[in-house]
């Protein structure tokens, strides 16, 4: 199959047959961070412009690392380096970065559609890394990816994931992919956290914790983003740690054998117990690991990186 | 006699006629409508497969002049509104300085008198500076030539100064506009709340931010006796209120945006800035609503709440975007779509464009009834056009219904007596130097 878009900025729009594609080619990657030499030329010669105009450690950390590992050149600016603090437009930044001819453009923006808008600008490729509440694409696929190779499949799993929904765009582009896949999805949290009509996006809604991971093969946990929140929609964080939290109690009632995921940063003893976090069944940090190889398929495909025998 | 109009279709809603008719105008103003007019002397317009209408009226249109002349001048939005078909509209008071003193107010019609070329009845605030505080000089307004009070753009939170407003208004027969917003509920939403903005992650606002307010006003209505005027309603729960107010015999009228009965939130899927105004569109079942209740009367007026905005200040993030679309070119048409879908009847249509919103802001004109004023707008029902808005006489680009097809659009644009618009051009620096007829 030939990877045939020249941006990846949402889940919503690929087809299921796309993202197994890009799991698959992910595959071949993982093998290469494991290498004592990390580094395949696929993309020597090209140009990768990682535009943060919001914060951010992991994702930009593994960006990085994943273009570094492609022997793409690199270059990073965030918001507090660049002009945006300046008041320059989005358009014009967007404009100055064509001008310098990169050949992709990794970009994390506080705005939803901000990945859009510069997509539909640039002629190079555009990798959304987190825009506003709307998407987070490739943490969605190194989730699928994680899930996949500890389960084998996607479909017919129960994936259920507990927190913010409404504000969390790791959730909306978890719900998309698994759902393509043919996971059964369960999201949980208080009413406050979950979008109107969320179950016309094709998941079954849940208010108590222990409904909802009742038989679940994965178990998510979504970071309590307490900079989105605006005014509180849960009491406390003892609370929301007591009513809505994971820990190892809740995830009794799960499949014998459930996975427990997190995004992260994590909040430890809000959302999730130190105890599960750090667990036998925790496959956080595998999560992490993956995310490289994922992001470099990801790169790598958009970017047409050339033979894969790279990767073999 | 000036001039009569002969052999086409005269739909006059305030006197229920809609037949034949020829047309004649005398000194400014409609001498006659009968089935044949003798023209004697008297030049002829000849509009046989047009329809003859009382001159439309827009009642909310941000003009944006004194302050934001980039955005739009009276020039320009007054040219827009005759190349639509508007002999009149009202321009809203949030200017820069802002229209809450008689200063502004003889700013504006002096602009008006000067470079326009339609009507132009100015709207004053309710509050010093739209601040929703104090009352701004009502009386100073309406005395300046303000035809009703608003603050536009902003709700006016308290209930207290609404309250007053109604009342006070009252006694320089001005009517109060609101702009129905619960900012409490609403904060810093961009879209509707909904399914769209579930998949796309914007903040939203629910429709009963608005329905709260109209509830709100309905009930102070209905305790000071006030006239109340309905801004941009967009909801089904508002066409639900608005309704039962009038059954209850409250003095309230109402008005919908062509983009209420059109488009839906799916328009912004795309995170499409030309789609984003406030109150935001709304879902399928809204759309009907709002088109039920023009077929019913319950909606009386159709206002574009046309909105002009530079293309850079569109061409932003979804959520930094200003909120605002323009309308004054597309009003008909996009109305008269509901017409040719078999929606909404014409003689409903042209009453939500003429006669309702005369009625609603006691503005004179809106019928073709003799003694008023020579106000026409001639329309080909039957014109294919393709909306463009490169070729618009607005400054502004920001339209919702670009590459929309439509069927039906102004021919002929009379000013008491004079016309300003025909086939494409305007005709006239300002309606003093407008000739009668195009030569």
């Amino acid at each position: 199959m030939e990877f045939q878009r020249k941006d990846l900025v949402a889940i919503e729009p690929l087809a299921p047959e796309e993202i197994v594609h890009i799991l698959d080619t992910a595959e071949g990657f993982l093998e290469v961070s494991r290498r004592e030499v990390k580094k395949v030329p696929a993309l020597r010669g090209k140009t990768v412009v990682n535009g943060f105009f919001e914060p951010s450690t992991r994702t930009r950390l593994s960006f990085e690392i994943a273009e570094k590992r492609l022997s793409a050149d690199t270059v990073n600016f965030s918001a507090s380096t660049s002009s945006v603090k300046k008041g320059e437009t989005l358009l014009d930044t967007v404009r100055n970065i064509e001008a310098m001819v990169p050949d992709a453009v990794v970009i994390r923006h506080g705005a939803a559609g901000a990945a859009e808008f510069v997509a539909r600008r640039l002629g190079c490729s555009v990798i959304n890394a987190g825009d506003g509440r709307h998407e987070h694409p490739t943490q969605a696929l190194l989730d699928l990816f994680t899930i996949r190779r500890r389960k084998g499949r996607i479909e017919g799993l129960t994936v259920t994931i507990v927190g913010d929904i409404a504000n969390s765009r790791v959730a909306r582009s978890n719900i998309h992919a698994l759902t393509k896949l043919g996971a059964r999805v369960r999201v949980c949290g208080p009413p406050t956290m979950l979008p109107p009509q969320v179950e016309r996006m094709g998941v079954e809604a849940y208010t108590r914790v222990a409904e909802a991971v009742a038989g679940a093969d994965v178990v998510m946990a979504l970071r309590i983003q307490k900079e989105r929140l605006g005014r509180a929609v849960f009491p406390s964080d003892r609370e929301y740690a007591r009513v809505f939290g994971l820990n190892s109690r809740v995830l009794e009632g799960a499949a014998a054998d459930a996975i427990v995921m997190h995004p992260g940063p994590m909040n430890r003893g809000v959302e999730i117990t130190s105890e599960l976090a750090d667990g036998p069944r925790s496959v956080i940090l595998e999560q992490v690991e993956h995310g490289v190889a994922v992001r470099m398929a990801v790169l790598y495909l958009l970017l047409g990186g050339g033979r894969s025998e790279w990767t073999s | 006699m000036d001039f009569v109009i002969r052999g086409g279709h005269v739909i006059d809603p305030a006197s229920g006629l809609d037949a034949p008719r020829d047309v004649a105008v005398a000194e400014g103003k409609i001498l006659a409508v009968e089935p044949s007019i003798d023209p004697g002397s008297a030049p002829v317009v000849d509009a046989s497969g047009l329809w003859v209408l009382p001159g439309l009226i827009d009642i909310h249109v941000h003009l944006r002049e004194p302050g934001q002349e980039y955005k739009e001048d009276v020039v320009s939005g007054t040219r827009a509104a005759a190349a639509g078909g508007f002999t009149a509209v009202a321009a809203m008071p949030n200017t820069r300085p802002v229209n809450d003193n008689a200063e502004v107010t003889r700013y504006i019609l002096e602009k008006a008198h000067r470079g326009g070329v339609c009507r132009v009845y100015p709207v004053g605030a309710i509050s010093k500076g739209l601040r929703g505080e104090d009352l701004a000089e009502i009386g100073e307004l309406a005395e300046a030539g303000c035809v009703a009070v608003t603050d536009d753009g902003h709700p006016v939170s308290s209930s207290l100064l609404m309250r007053r407003a109604l009342e006070y208004a009252s006694a320089f027969g001005v009517v109060v506009v609101s702009h129905c917003e619960d900012l409490d509920l609403a904060r810093g939403g961009a879209m509707n709340e909904g399914l769209a903005s579930a998949y796309l992650g914007l903040p939203a606002i629910p429709a009963e931010a608005e329905e709260i307010q109209v509830a709100r006003d309905l009930l102070l209505a209905r305790r000071t006796g006030g006239r109340l005027h309905l801004a941009h309603l967009s909801t089904r729960g508002s066409m639900k209120l608005l309704r039962y107010a009038k059954r209850m015999g409250l003095p309230v009228t109402g008005e919908t945006a062509p983009h209420y009965f059109t488009l839906t939130e799916d328009a912004v899927r795309s995170f499409d800035t030309h789609a984003k105004m406030n109150p935001p569109l709304r879902e399928i079942a809204d759309v009907e609503a709002v088109q039920k209740a023009l077929r019913r009367g319950v909606v009386d007026a159709v206002a574009t709440d046309h909105a002009p905005h530079a293309p850079d200040e569109k061409e932003v993030e979804f959520e930094a975007a200003p909120n605002g679309v323009i309308g004054l070119e597309t009003s008909l048409g996009v109305t008269l779509r509901l017409v040719h879908h078999g929606l909404l009847d014409r003689v409903r249509a042209v009453a939500a464009l003429t006669w309702g919103p005369a009625r609603a802001l006691g503005l004179p004109g809106g019928t073709l009834a003799p003694g008023g004023p020579a106000d026409i707008t001639l329309v080909d029902p039957e014109a294919r056009w393709t909306v463009d808005p490169a070729a618009f006489f607005s400054k502004a680009r920001n339209c919702p219904f670009a590459g929309m097809d439509l069927r039906g659009r102004a021919v002929g644009t009379i000013v008491g007596g004079r016309t300003v618009y025909w086939n494409g051009r305007i005709l006239a620096e300002n309606l003093e130097t407008a000739e009668r007829l195009p030569t």
